[in-house]
């Protein structure tokens, strides 16, 4: 017999080792998340992917599933908690929608219409962070980072290269290259890297590429993240 | 009176008459009368309130960013915007020559863009004017009048504007901010089914064309005497012409008449604009004022947009636009701001006739949509807009992001003549007589006859004049500052 646990009412099985999102998504059941992506170890920093366990709020990405237990997920508390911190995420960072070429393909904006976000609530911090444009292949656009840690987890677990990093704490926490001159164009990046397409928003992308796909064809134009035949990103369900 | 009413001698004496907002045009303008005691006038000004700045805050964006950010200054005319500046980048990625497919995308997007600007302005924004009277009752002289009036009239409009949203929803992704042109090219074909689909409407579409441009005529030989007077403002004329002289709204080179319709220059590539146009600033307007080179910042004012372009040209290549044409221009050289709406009626029949050969046109539905050539490190690109001559100019460096960004926007190019216009009115029709609503709309009547889209055309920051006065308690000055324009 199948172990199980209940999300929002439903039975949703799991084997051993999987967290309550890995459980969830190979069930179909839609948790939204940023932060995790199935070919790297959950690591818990978005707190998007947040469910009530047993009446405990926790990470779904990084809590070990477990039979019995009663998961809630889309109750409005939840949700508006989820909206909160996407709300958040917008107005640290300078996400002009209208004019991004990952408008469209971006997973903020995906889970950030799933959630209903129709304004950002909280006043914006426009902070400066100018476009790092040095490298031939690649532009950072670091106005639109989410701290999400997937290219910094790409680049030294899959490329084997360390090219990115976070530095500084707090609200003062961003986005750095490993360069003395901390220039993309002096590390060893290479354009073909998976760092360079595993971020979810509009910060790594690669030059002259922008809005080459039609509205209609972009990733998320077919249907709502939560409807998605094959998740986002290559994730297995 | 003041001859050029553009400055009072002792504005402190005079009263002061407000026209804020200036209704049924895009963006937010305020007209500013100064009357003596005699309601003689004597300051007539036009200012454009708000302001975007979007030549500053392109800078340091990536440049294939560009076609779709800068679109954003409108929701009108955003195609207008997003083809000029894709025309801008074509220079910049080496797309001398785009392929068959991407040219006509994008010319079918243009045109459609025509059609429903053309449709929303007259139909939508002028129509109440011209059917009910300058001076009718207000809480009639609107579009919700002209519906009640004239419902099928008012159907025929809002279907050719939905006509020229759908195309331009087909090319671009979207009625309103799409994203189907990129610099080179564009990301997506017209598929077949896509054309049957919009061939479709497009006998009603040609025939309601036809009887806009047949109304506007009977309007015109009603009152032809106050039509042909009321603001006439004489000026030089400034337009893109195509081939051998063809009426071409997508692309060709600039061509300019003085106010006789003497060639002044013809010829000019798009490249060598600022040669032929220079900018004049004023302090009390964000919008610039433009000149043509050649006659200098005082006799240099010029029109952009239909009736310009319509008299610029030598001909139209579709026959049922070229016929009215030719009636249009049969007399002479035409100042009077209200044929504006004639020319552009004109116009949108071309439009129309234009997207009929070109939906029937296999190069639509190609699949080569980007080219690319050597790099180069500007680009300029030009395009004549529902209401003008619109230019993009952009630098790019190796790194390619945008180092300079110039615009100038028809309605800008039309800013002198637009304000000799209203200056014409205030003493045709303001001059002695007390200020009445009625009276008062006939100034923003001569402003719609222009179509201006206010808020397309103040982007320059750092470069208006700028004149700061700080007063004690008792009105005395204290301590001055200014800074000329550049």
């Amino acid at each position: 017999m199948t172990d199980a646990f209940s999300l929002d009412g439903y039975d949703v099985p799991f084997t051993g080792g999987q967290t309550i999102l890995q459980a969830a998504l190979a069930a179909r059941r839609y948790i939204p998340h940023l932060c995790y992506h199935p070919a790297f170890r959950p690591h818990g920093s978005c707190k998007v992917c947040t469910v009530k366990v047993n009446g405990r709020t926790v990470a779904s990405c990084t809590t070990p599933a477990r039979a019995g237990d009663e998961v809630e997920s889309e109750s409005p508390e939840i949700r508006d908690l989820r909206r909160n911190l996407v709300q958040f995420l917008f107005v640290e960072g300078n996400h002009f929608c209208p004019s991004c070429e990952q408008s469209g393909q971006c997973m903020l904006q995906a889970v950030a219409y799933d959630l209903g976000v129709t304004r950002l609530h909280y006043t914006q911090m426009f902070p400066d962070r100018p476009i790092d444009a040095s490298h031939p292949e690649v532009l950072l656009d670091f106005n639109r980072c989410i701290l999400c840690e997937l290219c910094v987890r790409a680049s030294a677990e899959v490329d084997g290269k360390s090219v990115f990093a976070l530095s500084g704490r707090g609200i003062r926490k961003h986005l750095i290259v490993n360069a003395e001159s901390g220039r993309l164009a002096d590390t060893n990046l290479a354009v073909t890297d998976a760092a360079v397409s595993v971020c979810p928003v509009g910060v790594i992308l690669r030059k002259r590429r922008g809005f080459a796909a039609p509205i209609g064809q972009r990733r998320y134009d077919p249907k709502p993240i939560r409807a998605m035949d094959e998740p986002a990103d290559g994730e297995e369900g | 009176m003041s001859s050029s009413l553009e400055k009072a001698s002792a504005p402190a004496q005079l009263r002061r008459i407000v026209i804020e907002p200036v209704s049924r045009v895009e963006g937010h303008g305020k007209v500013t009368i100064l009357l003596d005691d005699q309601r003689r006038v004597h300051q007539v000004r036009l200012h454009i309130v708000e302001f975007r700045g979007f030549e500053r805050f392109i800078q340091g964006r990536p440049y294939w960013e560009v076609p779709v950010m800068v679109q954003r200054l409108c929701g009108i005319c955003p195609v207008s915007h997003h083809l000029a500046a894709s025309k801008a980048l074509d220079g910049v990625v080496g797309a001398r020559t785009l392929t068959p497919t991407a040219e006509k995308v994008r010319r079918l997007m243009h045109y459609g863009q025509i059609l429903q600007s053309h449709a929303l302005h007259f139909f939508h924004l002028a129509s109440p004017d011209l059917l009910f009277g300058f001076d009718s009752d207000p809480a009639r002289r609107n579009v919700v009048g002209v519906l009640a009036a004239h419902p099928d009239l008012a159907r025929q409009g809002i279907l050719l504007r939905k006509f020229g949203q759908e195309i331009i929803c087909v090319t671009a992704g979207k009625r309103v901010h799409g994203t189907g042109s990129v610099p080179g090219g564009v990301n997506k074909s017209v598929s077949r089914a896509e054309r049957d689909e919009l061939r479709r409407p497009l006998g009603d579409v040609l025939g309601w064309a036809e009887g806009a441009v047949q109304l506007v005529t009977d309007l015109y030989e009603r009152d032809r005497a106050r039509w042909d007077r009321f603001g006439a403002a004489r000026a030089g004329f400034l337009s893109l012409v195509g081939q051998g002289g063809a009426l071409d709204l997508y692309d060709g080179v600039l061509r300019a008449r003085d106010q006789d319709g003497n060639i002044l220059f013809d010829g000019v590539a798009p490249e060598q604009y600022q040669e032929r146009i220079k900018e004049n600033v004023r302090s009390w307007s964000y919008m610039k004022f433009p000149f043509l080179a050649a006659l200098g910042p005082e006799a240099g004012s010029y029109k952009v947009g239909p009736l310009a372009r319509l008299q610029n040209c030598d001909f139209i290549d579709t026959p049922r636009a070229e016929a009215a044409r030719q009636r249009f221009v049969a007399g002479g050289i035409i100042h009077a701001p209200l044929a504006y709406h004639r020319a552009r009626l004109i116009e949108l029949l071309h439009a129309a006739e234009v997207i009929e050969r070109l939906l029937a046109d296999d190069d639509l539905s190609g699949d080569r949509l980007v080219t690319s050539g050597p790099r180069a490190s500007s680009g300029v690109g030009i395009l004549e807009a529902p209401r003008g001559t619109l230019i993009h100019h952009y630098d790019v460096a190796a790194n390619d992001l945008v180092t300079m960004c110039n615009l100038i926007v028809s309605t800008t190019h039309n800013n002198g003549a637009m304000h000799e216009a209203i200056r014409e009115v205030a003493r045709q029709e303001l001059d002695g007589r007390e200020p009445t609503e009625g009276l008062l709309n006939h100034i923003e009547v001569a402003i719609r006859a222009f179509d201006p889209c206010l808020s397309c055309a103040t982007h320059a920051l750092g470069k208006m004049a700028l004149f700061v006065e700080v007063l004690d308690a008792g009105g005395a000055p204290v301590a001055q500052l200014s800074r000329s324009g550049s």
